[in-house]
């Protein structure tokens, strides 16, 4: 046999990449990157007002001047990859183009310094973005009423079973369960859990979705409600939502919808009219927030009239005079669930993405994720398995079962397509698909940035045949290798600390774990 | 659409690849009765300059230019102008969840730095890497302990922050925490005694706040030895950080719940701000969130992963400690940057704040009494000004003066005429006369 087949990354480059210490290691004492205002008021001395509270030592805190601070921050930048950078199929993730334009009107000075408990009759603009955003949001879900307090998409969650509860609580009985389908986010069963409900698994049909019989013989008078991704997290409209919904409020539950994966219903259908009673949203996905390496994010939770007693306080209202204002005194709410009123930097950014894109943007951005996700499956169906074959929306769920006979794994090949300039797709959830590849393009791709995805995956596809190991063995052209993630939980590193007394920093050989 | 990186040409050509006729046909797993046929709801589309314009006008309707007096749980500090140029690198700003370590060395190592340094000013062993606030980070505290102590009773101080105690009761009424209300004494501290008498055996914690939401530093470690000798963990709230540059740290405590906002963060109408919870070392496997932690590459090159992820909720499911998923990374990176900035010259800032405040409340303090002194504060102060606060801020608000925040909201027991200031490094001495004056005028 000739040579083993070796791809060609047509998009990345090895790039010089500058090593950087920790930012302890680089202190050194006496430096400072700082210079305070004159003191303008008598200075004091601070051991004689704090007494025995006053602190003598700030140990480990850096000190270094300001080039170096910049130098050190921008080094590490250097080592993320990064949507300015190039597509994320991560799949449920929405990673999709950040206007910078949101991250400007964020910081414009009555919005950014606005105080939240300064006077409502001074607050009246950060009110009417929440006001404005509120109303987008509700006639995109098709709902009644809303609430921006949670910070992500699961504190969102736990907000929506919340409600549920409260509901049924108000007619006499909390119920005892939720019913979740195999194929869900981590974070809904973790929220049943957090709400006092005890988790019962659904299990999915042969097209990876929810089967009626079954559902029908699990609902009872115990369950408070179903908690539904949908699209599901193999990227496929549940076409019998209506019937899902009909067995549910038979038998006096509730549905929830799980709107993670919205992208693909803006503008084309809303939850509300298809049966859903109460929902969240993720303004880090579909809207467009930045993910910021983790987050913050912000999960607004909309629901029908019959929920709206037990939403959060306070409530954003309208006042008999036409102000806006914060109403506290709501003696059905479930509490809160947050201080102040959310996350609200990002109800800003999130408003400027939809103003940006009006009705007519919005519509087109959700056609074109779904047709970025259909064009991808068109043209790898015949290299990946496609355990699913039912229509996709905005993603679609491969499965890594022919590149396994080689033992080249799903999380291999997505570690191989960070060599070819890509960032992985998301690996092995859903759990429902053994080997999941999920992958959600979103609309921010080009057809040229989609066509060199599709031309990497075939590229590892034959490496996974002729050339296996250098595969397994990826990524090779990162700053580091695979990680010893083993090691890293069995002995935890956490912190940094100052080595003793000038023994260097010990290099172990190579770790045998990873 | 200015986002949309594609031609119509584009389009036609990717449909026909697929083999569908119309972009219909790929939404026709919808039923046709639950397909949109008109347009959203939603304002017209905004060229980048009607966005911005449109934006402004949003927040000229808000307070611009006003001296302000607030605090209780929202800091106004100082953001040295490093913290926005690097939050702004696309790099940062535009990463996902460092789950691919090996293209995410960037952030990891940021948040490892931020552990460390949150470790260091708290006095704690072990911090994650961001929660999403002081509130929630409270209640994920106190459900923590209860894990931690197999006790399911909390016993909660009057003097921690009003909301931090709602969110709490909401997680604690479905986790089925009792959860008991701690008076303070006559210095607007923790009443020990009370504290003594109301721990039980079924108590797994006891959380207080400090420096508390009247701006009094608490006897933290009398407190831990009450709770301890009972068996109770110890869970310190710190809503003011700015305060650990100068204020001991709470090192006796076992848990730390902090709101981070006040290292760099804007007060931004109340979010995203950045919560922490850090804690003895002891209590690794109970802690909710995601943890930075140092290991090596297959070289043996040094390198930084997410760890102890059978914490969480994508490998627990309903057994994981936590339902967090999403925190607030690029938040916990500007508190980097912050810190770093300021470094051990946090200590500087702190006797700024120190003397800012005692300035304030001694110069406002001629017009009324400056409630619960006898014990040390921080930056805010409790001021009673004989008259209604509500009305006293109306009349400062025409001096463009923003006052303290009225308290009778939350302790009534107080009266109508108690609020809270805050004054930091921003409230110049011209600004602290200007309300001295104002309010003695009206006093
Ligand atoms: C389907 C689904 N549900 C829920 C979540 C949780 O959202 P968040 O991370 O904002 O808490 C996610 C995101 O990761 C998701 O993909």
């Amino acid at each position: 046999m000739a040579e083993k087949f070796v791809g060609t990354p047509k998009k990345a480059t090895t790039h010089v990449n500058q090593n950087e210490n920790l930012i302890f290691e680089k202190s050194s004492p006496g430096k400072k990157a700082y210079r305070l205002s004159e003191l303008d008021v008598p200075a004091v001395d601070a051991a004689s007002l704090l007494g025995d509270a006053v602190r003598t030592d700030l140990g480990v805190m850096p000190e270094l001047s300001e080039i170096e601070i910049v130098r050190h921050f921008t080094r590490l930048s250097t080592w993320n990859y990064a949507i300015d950078l190039g597509m994320f199929p991560l799949g449920s993730c929405t990673m999709k183009y950040n206007g910078r334009v949101n991250e400007l009107v964020a910081r414009l000075e009555g919005i950014a310094e606005a105080h939240p408990y300064q006077p409502e009759s001074l607050s009246q603009g950060v009110l009417e973005i929440m006001k404005v955003l509120s109303d987008c949001l509700l006639d995109i879900c098709g709902m009644d009423a809303i609430t921006l307090q949670p910070a992500a998409g699961a504190h969102g969650e736990f907000t929506g079973i919340l409600l549920a509860r409260a509901y049924h609580e108000s007619l006499g009985n909390a119920r005892k369960k939720i019913l979740i389908p195999d194929s869900a986010h981590g974070t809904n069963p973790a929220t049943a859990a957090v709400v006092g409900y005890e988790v019962q698994n659904l299990k999915s049909n042969a097209k990876g979705m929810v089967d009626l019989a079954e559902l029908e013989k699990l609902v009872d008078e115990d369950t408070a409600a179903l908690m539904l991704t949908n699209p599901s997290t193999i990227g496929v409209f549940e076409s019998e939502i209506h019937k899902i919904a009909d067995i549910l409020h038979a038998k006096g539950a509730l549905l929830y919808m799980d709107g993670a994966n919205m992208n693909a219903l803006v503008g084309k259908t809303r939850p509300g009219d298809f049966g859903v009673d109460v929902m969240h949203l993720n303004l880090h996905k579909t809207f467009s927030t930045p993910h910021g390496g983790g987050g913050p994010g912000s999960g607004p939770v909309a629901c029908k009239k019959i929920l709206e007693p037990f939403l959060p306080t306070p409530l954003l209202v309208t006042k008999s005079d036409g102000k806006l204002g914060l109403e506290y005194n709501r003696p059905q709410t479930v509490g809160r669930v947050r201080m102040f009123y959310g996350n609200f930097g990002m109800f800003v950014r999130a408003l400027a993405y939809i103003l940006a894109n009006g009705p007519d943007g919005l519509r087109q951005t959700t056609e074109d994720a779904v047709l970025n996700a259909n064009y991808i499956r068109a043209k790898l169906e015949d290299t990946f398995e496609l355990p699913y074959k039912t229509r996709s929306l905005h993603e679609v769920v491969f499965s890594d079962k022919r590149q396994a006979k080689n033992g080249v794994k799903t999380g291999d090949m997505g570690k191989r397509l960070i060599d070819y300039g890509f960032h992985a797709y998301t690996v092995s959830f859903p759990m429902v698909v053994q080997g999941a590849m999920m992958i959600e393009p979103t609309e921010s791709e080009s057809r040229e940035e989609l066509d060199l995805l599709i031309d990497a995956l075939k590229q590892i596809a034959r490496e996974a045949e002729e050339n296996p190991e250098l595969v397994q063995t990826a990524p090779h052209t990162t700053r580091v290798q695979r990680l010893d993630e083993t090691t890293a939980a069995r002995k935890p590193v956490l912190r940094w600390k100052a080595p003793v007394a000038a023994t260097p920093v010990a290099v172990d050989t190579a770790a045998k774990e990873w | 659409m200015r986002y949309l990186p594609k031609s119509p040409a584009d389009r036609k050509e990717m449909l026909a690849e697929i083999g569908v006729a119309s972009i219909d046909d790929l939404f026709s797993t919808i039923p046709a009765e639950y397909r949109l046929t008109r347009d959203l709801n939603v304002p017209r589309q905004h060229g980048e300059q009607e966005v911005i314009e449109h934006f402004k006008a949003f927040a000229e309707k808000n307070a611009t230019g006003y001296a302000s007096f607030l605090g209780a749980g929202a800091y106004r500090h100082y953001r040295p102008v490093l913290i926005d140029t690097v939050v702004s690198r696309g790099e940062f700003l535009t990463s996902y969840t460092p789950y691919q370590p090996e293209i995410a060395q960037g952030t990891l190592q940021a948040l490892f730095e931020f552990q460390t340094m949150i470790c260091e000013l708290t006095g704690m062993e072990i911090a994650n890497a961001s929660m999403y606030d002081g509130s929630t980070g409270v209640a994920e505290a106190v459900m923590m302990a209860v894990r931690v102590t197999g006790r399911n009773a909390a016993v909660v101080a009057k003097t921690v922050h009003p909301e931090y105690r709602e969110v709490l009761a909401t997680y604690a009424l479905h986790q089925e925490i009792p959860v008991t209300a701690l008076d303070y004494t006559a210095n607007g501290r923790v009443d020990l005694a009370k504290l003594d008498a109301a721990i039980t055996d079924d108590t797994a914690c006891v959380l207080i706040q400090s420096p508390n939401f009247f701006g009094t530093i608490e006897d933290v470690a009398a407190i831990a030895e009450i709770a301890h000798k009972k068996g109770a963990l110890l869970i310190v709230a710190i809503a003011e950080a700015v305060s650990l540059g100068i204020v001991k740290p709470p090192k006796e405590a076992d848990i730390v719940a902090m709101e981070a906002q006040a290292f760099g963060v804007p007060v931004g109408y109340g979010g995203p701000y950045c919560g922490v919870i850090a804690s003895k070392e002891k209590f690794l496997r109970q802690m909710p969130g995601r943890l930075a932690g140092e290991t090596k590459d297959m070289s043996g090159k040094r390198g930084f992963v997410l760890t102890l992820s059978t914490r969480e909720q994508h490998i627990r499911r309903e057994k994981a400690t936590s339902n967090i998923c999403t925190n607030q990374s690029l938040v916990a990176l500007m508190v980097t940057v912050f810190l770093t900035v300021y470094g051990k010259g946090l200590k500087e800032l702190g006797e700024q704040n120190l003397a800012k405040a005692h300035y304030a409340a001694q110069t406002l303090g001629k017009s009324g009494k400056v409630l619960f002194g006898g014990a040390p504060r921080f930056n805010e102060f409790v001021l009673d000004l004989g008259k209604d606060a509500e009305t006293v801020n109306a009349s400062l608000l025409t001096k463009k003066i923003i006052g303290g925040l009225p308290l009778a909201k939350w302790y009534p027991e107080l009266g109508a005429d108690a609020s809270l200031w805050c004054a930091t490094e921003l409230n110049t001495k011209a600004q602290i006369d200007a309300a001295a004056t104002a309010i003695a005028g009206k006093a």
